[in-house]
């Protein structure tokens, strides 16, 4: 999933200075799975606005919207009526939501009320880890299923590097070797060849693309070129 | 043009090499090298200039060599993957031949959030094998993209960095092998105290059949104090295994600083005796001045002279 989290109030509430009708806009959980935009938070960011509003002694009119997926353009053109006469709106999804509205409704002030932070997995509730950094070409199939562009902190292809020892990584207590696990399992499985041979450098095209990355089924992968 | 290094004649010619490393400073003071490597001068074959260790802003290694040459000390240049993409690294290493560096050790570096600028991006573009291929390929003139370099091409002398101490052992002797492979000639060892683990590595690297394939230069920093051992202990610097009774060993010593130089001697004869240890790499962390003496008294001197 994409994990989000909140950004604290004060930071909100700047973004929104001056504005007296604004649009908290929400995003369900989606397939793509991210955790808490949905309906409960968007009616409690806009609450804590309006309380502080009234601490201040100002008023503000905030209009509440939940959509289906911020990411997709199809959902997004639904909120059309609803702003008419915002003037800002506050998303919480994802990074991508903000970016597609803000692009869709140019003349209207698109600020993030989430900050975007990776994409992990749930462990237990309120636990999660990054797993993946999208990196375009895959190559776990090769490492017993454990990503070392995300989880080496060098992005060794040829590890583990000399800070490994007792099966954890040198940058950080607590965290793992994925080189020493991979090898581990490799080992165990038989199939420690691929790693006796010299891994080439990536192609990092995969990941920053030219520019940005698309994706055009019909052409494939808009990165290189 | 394939001229040898001083470095690579002494380790061909079968000699036990010695060489010592010592970090730039934290400014622009080129005196600062100098008066480190006045200690060092005509006691060891090369000596090794790092890349920002330990993920700190110092003066570059590029420009530590070029220091160090026209003191005529002939340098052994350190790149890390951590700040620089292949690009960078490449037109350091042209600039670097231009400029007469020919010994260059690469590494994979200490990761950023060790040093004094944590925000910073780590680059790790490439890995420390695939930096080796790197400056392989442009030694034989070829840039990494495998187009071939236009005229002068660089002549390097590569040595890497091995971890005897780090974990899974028995992975250690393959990921050498690679390094070999990549193209590394020489193999500078992490800091050895604990001489049981290091000997076990060699051991796994004579089965594996390796040792004949490369120069291995055993690390070896001389401790200056109790506080010194303890601290490395502790701290837990990346790959630095330190036994508890050589913390009981410099306890108990009446001159903390001799008996320093006692364990640095005994080390170096111990490593002597393992085969595939083709020299020393003295790690002085500070302690430049004291090279001379634990180089005579470890019988390595007189330095060979090789024209
Ligand atoms: S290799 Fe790339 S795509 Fe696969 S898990 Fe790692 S970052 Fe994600
Ligand atoms: S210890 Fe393992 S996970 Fe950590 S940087 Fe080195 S190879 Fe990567």
């Amino acid at each position: 999933m994409i994990v989000i989290k909140r950004k604290p109030l004060e930071e909100i509430l700047n973004y929104i200075e001056g504005h007296n009708k604004i649009l908290v806009l929400g995003c369900q959980e989606c397939p793509y799975g991210c955790v808490t935009g949905g309906e409960e938070a968007v009616k409690k960011l806009a609450e804590e606005i309006k309380n502080k509003m009234i601490d201040l002694g100002k008023s503000i009119e905030i209009l509440e919207k939940t959509l289906i997926r911020l990411c997709e353009l199809r959902y997004v053109k639904s909120i059309n009526d609803l702003i008419k006469d915002v003037k800002a709106i506050v998303t919480l999804s994802c990074g991508v939501g903000v970016n597609l509205i803000a692009d869709i409704y140019f003349e209207i002030e698109v600020y993030p009320g989430m900050n975007t932070l990776f994409l992990g997995a749930e462990l237990r509730e309120g636990i999660f880890i990054e797993k993946c950094r999208a990196c375009g070409d895959c190559i776990v199939g090769y490492t017993a299923g454990l990503c070392p562009i995300t989880r080496c902190p060098k992005n060794m292809l040829n590890g583990p590097c000399g800070g490994c020892k007792n099966g954890v990584c040198e940058v950080r207590k607590g965290l793992p070797c994925v080189w020493y696990q991979i090898i581990k399992r490799l080992k165990k499985r038989g199939k420690l060849e691929k790693l006796m041979e010299i891994w080439e450098a990536k192609d990092w095209r995969s990941l920053y693309g030219k520019g940005i990355r698309e994706l055009r089924e019909e052409l494939g992968v808009e990165n290189k070129n | 043009m394939k001229i040898k290094t001083n470095l690579q004649k002494v380790l061909e010619s079968g000699q036990f090499a010695v060489t010592a490393e010592i970090d730039p400073p934290k400014n622009a003071d080129p005196e600062l090298i100098k008066e480190k490597a006045k200690w060092l001068k005509g006691y060891v074959d090369a000596v090794n200039i790092t890349d920002s260790p330990r993920a700190t802003v110092k003066m570059s290694s590029l420009a530590g060599a070029v220091i160090l040459q026209k003191e005529n000390i002939e340098p052994v240049m350190h790149i890390t993957c951590r700040d620089r993409n292949r690009i960078a690294i490449q037109s350091d290493l042209l600039g670097a031949s231009a400029l007469g560096v020919k010994n260059i050790l690469c590494l994979t570096g200490d990761y950023v959030t060790f040093g004094d600028h944590p925000q910073a991006k780590p680059v790790f573009d490439l890995d420390s094998i695939q930096l080796i291929s790197l400056v392989k390929n442009l030694s034989e003139g070829r840039y990494f993209n495998k187009k071939e370099v236009k005229g002068k091409h660089p002549y390097f002398f590569i040595g890497a960095v091995e971890n005897p101490f780090a974990d899974p052992l028995e992975f250690r002797p393959i990921r050498l092998a690679k390094k070999i492979k990549a193209g590394a000639r020489f193999i500078q060892t992490q800091i050895v105290y604990n001489l049981e683990r290091f000997e076990k590595f060699i051991k796994l690297c004579e089965d594996f059949g390796i040792l004949e394939k490369v120069y291995i230069l055993a690390g070896i920093a001389p401790p200056k104090s109790l506080k010194m051992l303890k601290y490395i202990k502790e701290s837990k610097i990346p790959g630095i295994e330190v036994p508890d009774e050589l913390i009981r060993r410099m306890e108990s010593a009446k001159d903390e600083k001799e008996e320093g130089i006692n364990i640095a001697v005994e080390i170096i004869e111990r490593v002597k005796e393992n085969p595939g240890v083709r020299g020393i790499h003295l790690m002085p962390i500070g302690w430049e001045f004291i090279v001379p003496e634990i180089v005579k008294r470890a019988k390595l001197y007189p330095r060979p002279k090789i024209c």
